[in-house]
């Protein structure tokens, strides 16, 4: 653990991308080859499986430090992650013991057998033997969320330049499910044939908000202009003649989009196709909405599949008869995707209507309309372009609609978490109703780190109330928010439920009386349906 | 003896106030900081090293009369005396004893000895006004020995990297500390005009300081050449800073023991190093007291008025005033470049 941790203080004390991807690669050239494995998959965001408690945690912390629980439970807000806060409490250690990386997750994961004496003994007795960054980068292992400052890109850059591979060949390597226990870096990163992974998804090409005027991109006739609906990014593949649903966030989906299930007999062997899994019905998507309860269910009752039946609308095909076709252009994937599915019956595959526009200005109207067809915008794909691997620009471009505003008045801050701990940074906004705020939304970003110093400094001095991390504040300040939909819902307060909410400025030149009403709310979901 | 109004910290009997955010006749002065030294009051008493700073930030033309630590003075009645707290050169603990009572007014202070500030001086008393700035169980800091020690460390490091190396500290206090430790073997220390100010005005009341070079705008490029740049918290980000590129920033603050802090400023590095007490710190020098009355000011007071009730059953009491609290990072500023 101290060679991961040391890692882990190489990377925080610098800002720059070249000497985190260094850091990296000295940690692969000299780190035992399980410790590798573990290093890249969390890195890259992988989970483990937690195995205690957070109480249990806060409990065996105070008690060690011979703090009351309360004084815990109050400097947690304030440090804004737990496994740092257990770190700066505990007391210094009374000796020093070191494991590797594998070796600790190996204990961490035997504990879920141990009984909650035995976990107690165990966990403290590591603490107390651990210098505080080791002691930090374990209590991490335990919670979970490791994040520490790289991106799963440059992971990926590290690892290409440590095992001589290119970038494109490392991403699509660590995509889907591997087991860092059993397999061998040799297995995930170099034998030529992993067909024992045929699971494996293709690393997505994802597209960046176009910001200059579309004129800037050249002839629109050498565009590929679709829709941009607003559902789950997933990948259909078919292989060996199973079925396996990926979602972006590479969660395995194959089980929650039971619609799906008939397309191994369907589709030839070796099918990768790229698209949208949306709600669908009577020739039209569905809101959002719709969608979040029908993934949120832990069952699926024929009434759920009835209310909010799923297609995937295709946009791309990756894979044809077992051929990755990613470096042909796009014309040509998308003419074998058309024929693939002109032939075939299968009600749960669309195909993504691709736009005839003979001017930007024809994209421009395009793009104004979408809201109304639920869709957020558009997608512009050169026609000629390779399908690439992660968010590159370029190529791809997603123009999506501008979002719908409402000015909002802050009530409730909360400090944040990570970067923006002991800072008042998340906001709780409200809107009029008759002559009383009712709270519509959270947000979280969009500020800049001056302006947020701002605000906090102004909570601290404008502080009603306080509800343990929660502070009320006077109400006084006004902030443009944007959101991309907005839709009635029973479980707010205000009757409404935004999407992405965010904060677009701070209205200085506003007072809380002009800001906006619930009825302007209302306004705009019923605008919104016509 | 002692009461909270609303101009500051107030004692009837000797008709002085102690630190007070408004204009007053009688002003005792704990030490130089902005929000403890404020302008505007007709006569001021402090410490004999703080009369240049004040004189400093409130005008050569103020009122201020020096006094040595421990030399009584009586105002109707009450024994006044000021005595070392540690926090920054010349601060005081104010202590005031009438009819037997003892009240410390403690100011800002720290039990660490910094090598400038006289070290602080335990007061027994009955009531005792504490600051709660670092008042958290998760402020504690490191012996400062091992800090000094990284941070020459990294400048070495630096040079050899062919970066300058700037080091961010509140430009009195923070900045003299960190100047008396740095190993000008590695290469030359410059400092910024604010810092420069301050080392100047003590200087001409004889207070000695290690050697440092202030930054002109004709300063040479050779003479940065391996060089520590000492600058004040307004430095960050400003074009100021852009003639020292290629540089890596570091900063030196309690606020640096949290990761979340350290991270937000996009420093290359952060030093815990604070010219407050941590908790140890604070806890130590209450239990030295003996008091049993504590008035619990800026910094996480409610918390920390909690556990000296709850935990350690003392009378304890959260007392607002406009001493900077949870923003002090961002505060202690105080000249134009």
């Amino acid at each position: 653990m101290k060679a991961f941790a040391a890692l882990f203080t190489a990377i925080e004390q610098t800002t720059k991308t070249n000497a985190k991807i260094d850091a990296l690669v000295r940690y692969f050239a000299n780190a035992p080859e399980r410790d590798i494995l573990w290093c890249i998959s969390i890195l890259i965001g992988k989970t483990l499986k937690r195995q205690l408690k957070t109480a249990d945690l806060k409990a065996w912390a105070a008690e060690l430090a011979g703090l009351p629980l309360w004084l815990f439970e109050e400097a947690y807000p304030i440090v804004g992650d737990l496994a740092e806060t257990i770190t700066l409490i505990l007391p210094d250690p009374t000796g020093q013991e070191d494991h590797s990386l594998s070796e600790t997750i190996d204990f961490l994961q035997l504990l879920g057998s141990y009984t909650d004496e035995q976990k107690k003994a165990a966990v403290t007795g590591r603490w107390m033997l651990q210098q505080a960054a080791e002691r930090f980068v374990f209590n991490k292992l335990i919670t979970g969320n490791f994040r520490m400052g790289v991106s799963r890109q440059l992971v990926i850059r590290a690892a290409a330049r440590s095992f001589g591979m290119a970038e494109a060949e490392v991403a699509h390597r660590l995509m889907g499910h591997w087991d860092p226990a059993s397999i061998t870096l040799q297995a995930l990163l170099m034998n030529e044939e992993h067909t024992d992974r045929y699971y494996q998804p293709y690393p997505f090409f994802l597209a960046y908000q176009l910001e200059e005027v579309p004129e800037a991109l050249g002839a629109v006739s050498d565009w590929q202009i679709e829709e941009k609906l607003d559902g789950i990014r997933g990948q259909i593949i078919v292989r060996h003649q199973e079925l396996f649903v990926w979602s972006r966030g590479e969660e395995l989906m194959t089980d929650k989009f039971p619609e799906f299930a008939s397309l191994p007999a369907l589709l030839p062997d070796g099918t990768v196709l790229d698209g949208e899994v949306i709600p669908w019905k009577e020739g039209r998507p569905l809101p959002f909405a719709v969608m979040q309860t029908r993934i949120g269910r832990k069952s699926l009752t024929r009434k759920a599949l009835q209310e909010a039946p799923l297609v995937m609308v295709c946009y791309d095909l990756l894979e044809l008869g077992g051929r990755d076709i990613r470096n042909e252009p796009l014309s040509y994937r998308r003419a074998q995707l058309e024929q693939l599915l002109n032939g075939l019956d299968a009600a749960a595959l669309l195909l993504s209507p691709v736009i005839d526009c003979p001017t930007w200005e024809a994209v421009r109207e395009i793009r104004a309309a979408s809201r109304a067809n639920n869709s957020e915008g558009v997608m512009l794909k050169r026609k000629n372009s390779v399908y690439e691997t992660g968010r590159r620009r370029g190529n791809w471009w997603k123009w999506k609609v501008d979002p719908l505003t409402v000015d909002g008045v802050l009530i409730y801050a909360q400090q944040g978490h990570g970067r923006r701990a002991n800072l008042f940074t998340d906001y709780t906004f409200a809107v009029w109703d008759g002559d009383v705020l009712v709270p519509f939304t959270k947000a979280y970003s969009g500020l800049t780190d001056k302006e947020m110093l701002e605000v906090d400094a102004w909570v601290k001095r404008n502080t009603i109330d306080r509800f343990g991390p929660v502070r009320s504040v006077k109400t006084e300040l006004v902030f443009e928010l944007a959101f991309e939909g907005i839709n009635l819902s029973s479980r707010h307060k205000s009757g409404v439920a935004l999407r992405f909410p965010r904060i677009l400025r701070w209205r200085k030149d506003k007072a809380a009386a002009e800001a906006n009403t619930k009825a302007d709310l209302l306004q705009l979901i019923a605008t919104q349906r016509t | 003896m002692l009461q909270f109004d609303t101009k500051g910290i107030y004692c009837r009997q000797a008709g002085v106030y102690i630190d007070p955010w408004q204009p007053v006749d009688k002003a005792l002065i704990t030490h130089a900081h902005s929000d403890h030294a404020r302008s505007g009051s007709k006569a001021y008493l402090c410490h004999h090293n703080t009369v240049p700073l004040l004189k400093l930030r409130l005008g050569q033309e103020i009122n201020v009369e020096g006094i040595g630590y421990g030399e009584p003075v009586f105002l109707n009645g009450v024994r006044i005396s000021f005595h070392p707290a540690g926090h920054i050169i010349g601060s005081a603990q104010i202590r005031l004893e009438y009819q037997g009572v003892v009240w410390v007014v403690s100011g800002d202070y720290k039990l660490q000895e910094d090598g400038i500030s006289a070290p602080f001086e335990p007061l027994r008393c009955h009531h005792f006004i504490t600051e709660s700035t670092f008042g958290l169980p998760v402020y504690r800091f490191p012996a400062p020995e091992e800090v000094y020690k990284e941070i020459n460390d990294w400048w070495q490091q630096n040079a050899a990297d062919g970066q300058h190396t700037v080091i961010i500290g509140y430009a009195l206090g923070k900045a003299q500390r960190i100047i008396r430790h740095l190993d000008s073997s590695i290469g030359p220390v410059l400092v910024h005009g604010a810092v420069d100010n301050v080392n100047t005005a003590l200087a001409a009341n004889g207070v000695s300081l290690n050697p440092s070079l202030r930054i002109t705008p004709e300063l040479s490029k050779d003479s940065m050449q391996d060089a520590v740049i000492v600058a004040p918290p307004s430095a960050i980000g400003s074009p100021w800073l852009k003639r020292f590129l290629p540089y890596r920033l570091g900063i030196c603050s309690g606020w640096m023991q949290l990761r979340g802090a350290r991270r937000r400023r996009s420093a290359d590095r952060g030093f815990i190093l604070s010219d407050h007490a941590d908790w140890p710190q604070l806890n130590e020098a209450i239990k030295a007291t003996g008091a049993e009355h504590i008035y619990v000011t800026h910094g996480y007071k409610s918390i920390f008025a909690r556990w000296l009730r709850e935990e350690m059953g003392l009378q304890a009491f959260e007392v607002d005033t406009l001493y900077e609290a949870e923003g002090a990072e961002d505060t202690e500023d105080i000249l134009p470049p």
